[in-house]
């Protein structure tokens, strides 16, 4: 399909720009940004006046429950989502089930998201055989399927000879390890942050040295083995220093941080609100400036949305035995815009950390609105709000702590591979 | 998000009784105030009293307990309400949607209130904002969180001893960190106006950031209890040698296990407690547990007066408010 986009504000931070003009996609692709091009005619014209044109966002994870989840969530349905939250590109992790270990689960999904036709779907395949954490996974077979990093998800990889094995083993593929820092025997059973709160509460904490430990550890080993390296979500303010001088060595280390992190802290859980179960935990507000300091400083890189949708019942149980997570695809842009909107981030920074920056971690051409780039786009009503509840997500997860918010930003349009696949009703 | 106070009813007055934190003085003084009013009815040839009668309180045991269940059955019935026992090995409701089920199963059977026990934080509070608006839930003890009756009923004991609560020095001692009864008497001698008060164990037993909920902490025995006015002994939990937490029963004792000779460091005139059961030779010499300092076995009797209280008081019955609220079923 033709389409012209007319009136808009491009903001592209691939390309340092941020002006009115115009862009033109045909085939599937970016053919013309300002006249179009010579005897080109639209079948569409989008008058985008007010509005602004993002490239697509590239989400670094998110959990569509499929396979094995179902009751959770499809692929369809949190495809479709995402859709509606604006991102044309996301990461899958490896725990489904079964465990993405072997390239028929690759190319399941592979097969699944082509049929939704929302959003592009990639994968990244397990570190270790079943994530469990002691034979090496076929990383070779997992590559050649597809699969664009690996990682252990959140399985721990508790023996450090096997992590150092697993991580040589990568870099020999040239493969990128996602890393989830966590340290399994300080987490113990704790599932909120160790502090004043789970102190109130009684509830088992999970240290910040559950995060540093790991991260260092993970440091050494990279540093060793040389391997690319990607942390996230990070949770606390200290991992980020310690990336910050590993990085400052020159190491090719990356992380990314989600939208929650960035706006709720411990205090959030009040009295046992178990949608603000989320692993690793919300922390203290010294924490989350510290996040918010790693994107400014650009030793964070990316923001994600670590969408974990559940049932209803996952979250109805006290707050230990309650399932983390939370339903977070569409609610990725509007809180990411509002660090623009609090000024801790300028506007082009927040968009970046949402399109080229993650594209890059991922190794993917995505993320940019540079003619010839695949027409993948999000239009977004940036003074529009609305009320984040039961009727205006369509994910199947409402696990959300921001349920009954008043978000400011709202995607009208969502273009992928050149087809509009998301049009808000008005 | 979810931040008010679930526990009281548009008129602030007690309608769930779910942890101490977030509760006025007022409030507590009056739990205290009505279970004195009813201290005196175990004393009576007929131990009873009709404020509940045609009530029905169902107590809900997810975690075993025969003390405190007991005194709630006590309590309930002395307040002449039909009392129903349920006990639940957690097993069979590990998934929150079958204990919400039989939640709802047991509100269909027409039941005003719930005494909750269960073996994870929070979950009182989860049961409380799921019932049926007519249902009152008394915490009978959760997880870490809180024990909210058992500290009343110390409160209780102090204030008999002691009269006032505003010069007193109180000293916590024991396993803080896995402690639901301490966390309610923190949150309870603070509210009630104590200046001092103090939690003793060794670091592996103190939780993250205790002193913001109000209290000095210290690490050796002698110190902490020096001068104290009152001194809570907790129970050790044998399953503490297991995570590596303490090396051995022996060298807690050792270090914080009180003897005659550690309570002499305590004011002369110290009470000693202990929400029990007791470990004798842990936590606690037998010659002080059974020692005339120690007014364990008072906290026991103490805990069906205050239970009466709260009980009556949820369901909007306390002796006080019946003068003026015409009652259905004539006394």
């Amino acid at each position: 399909m033709r389409i012209s986009i007319l009136n808009a504000r491009l903001i592209d931070p691939a390309a340092g720009i941020d002006a009115p003009n115009d862009l033109h996609i045909a085939a599937g692709r970016i053919v013309a940004v300002g006249p179009a091009p010579e005897g080109f005619t639209a079948e569409r014209s989008l008058d985008a006046r007010g509005r602004w044109v993002l490239p697509g966002l590239v989400d670094l994870r998110a959990r569509l429950r499929e396979p094995g989840l179902e009751h959770k969530g499809t692929i369809a349905s949190e495809t479709r989502a995402a859709a509606a939250g604006g991102i044309t590109t996301l990461c899958c992790p490896p725990d489904t089930q079964p465990v993405i270990d072997t390239p028929a689960v690759v190319e399941l999904i592979r097969q699944r998201a082509e049929a939704a036709g929302c959003t592009r779907v990639l994968t990244l395949g397990a570190l270790s055989a079943g994530l469990a954490g002691e034979q090496l996974a076929e990383m070779h077979e997992l590559k050649r399927a597809g699969v664009v990093g690996v990682s252990n998800a959140l399985a721990p990889m508790t023996n450090t000879l096997v992590m150092r094995r697993a991580l040589e083993y990568a870099a020999s593929h040239d493969l990128t390890v996602f890393l989830h820092a966590e340290d399994a025997w300080l987490r113990n059973a704790g599932c909120a942050h160790e502090g004043a709160l789970s102190t109130r509460l009684g509830l088992p904490g999970i240290p910040e040295a559950a995060e540093t430990v790991a991260v260092a550890r993970e440091l050494i080993l990279i540093e060793q083995t040389g391997v690319r390296a990607h942390f996230g979500p990070l949770s606390t303010a200290r991992a980020v220093q310690l990336l910050a001088r590993a990085q400052y060595d020159g190491r090719p280390i990356s992380a990314d941080v989600t939208a929650h992190h960035l706006h709720l802290s411990e205090m959030d859980i009040g009295y046992f609100n178990t949608d603000c179960h989320v692993r690793p935990p919300l922390r203290t507000q010294r924490d989350r400036d510290g996040l918010r300091a790693g994107l400014a400083e650009g030793t964070v890189a990316a923001i994600c949305s670590d969408h974990q949708p559940h049932d209803a019942d996952a979250k109805l149980a006290p707050f230990a035995e309650s399932e983390p997570g939370l339903s977070a695809l569409e609610t990725l842009l509007p809180l990411s815009l509002r660090l623009a909107e609090d000024g801790a981030l300028a506007l082009i920074d927040v968009i970046a950390h949402l399109t080229v920056r993650p594209a890059r971690i991922l190794g993917i051409d995505a993320g940019t609105l540079a003619p010839g780039a695949a027409a993948d786009i999000c239009i977004v009503d940036p003074e529009a709000r609305w009320e984040v509840g039961p009727d205006t997500l369509l994910s199947h997860g409402h696990n959300t702590p921001f349920m009954g918010w008043e978000l400011k930003g709202r995607v009208t349009h969502t273009i992928f591979e050149g087809r509009i696949v998301h049009e808000l009703k008005t | 998000m979810r931040r008010e106070n679930i526990q009281l009813d548009a008129q602030g007055r007690l309608r769930h009784f779910l942890t101490i934190e977030g509760l006025k003085r007022q409030t507590l003084v009056d739990i205290l105030d009505t279970a004195e009013s009813f201290a005196s009815v175990g004393n009576q040839s007929v131990k009873k009293v009709p404020l509940l009668r045609g009530k029905t309180i169902v107590n809900l045991f997810f975690e075993a307990s025969t003390r405190t269940r007991t005194t709630f059955e006590l309590a309930a019935k002395r307040l002449s309400a039909d009392v129903l026992n349920i006990s639940i090995s957690t097993s069979s409701t590990a998934k929150g949607e079958s204990l919400l089920d039989m939640l709802h199963n047991l509100e269909a059977m027409h039941c005003d209130m719930f005494v909750v026990r269960h073996g994870a934080s929070g979950a009182a509070h989860l049961i409380a904002r799921h019932v049926a608006p007519h249902i009152s839930v008394i915490n009978g003890g959760d997880g870490s969180h809180a024990h909210p009756t058992q500290a009343m009923l110390d409160m209780f004991t102090i204030r008999r001893h002691k009269g006032e609560f505003g010069a007193l020095r109180v000293a916590i001692v024991g396993d803080i960190m896995h402690s639901r009864v301490a966390r309610s008497q923190i949150h309870a001698l603070t509210t009630l106006g104590v200046p001092e008060v103090r939690v003793v164990a060794p670091r592996t037993l103190i939780p993250a950031d205790v002193e913001q909920m109000g209290v000095h902490v210290f690490h050796d025995l002698a110190a902490g209890i020096e001068g104290a006015d009152v001194v809570i002994m907790l129970r050790l939990q044998r399953e503490r040698m297991q995570g590596a937490l303490l090396p051995s029963e022996h060298e807690y004792f050792q270090c914080y296990g009180l003897s005659e000779d550690k309570l002499a460091l305590a004011k002369p005139d110290a009470i000693v407690m202990h929400p029990g059961p007791i470990n004798r030779g842990v936590e606690i010499d037998s010659s002080v547990a059974d020692g005339p300092q120690s007014v364990i076995l008072e906290q026991v009797t103490h805990g069906i007066a205050v239970r009466m209280a709260v009980m009556s008081m949820a369901l909007g019955r306390s002796p006080g408010a019946e003068a003026d609220e015409p009652r259905r079923e004539g006394a």
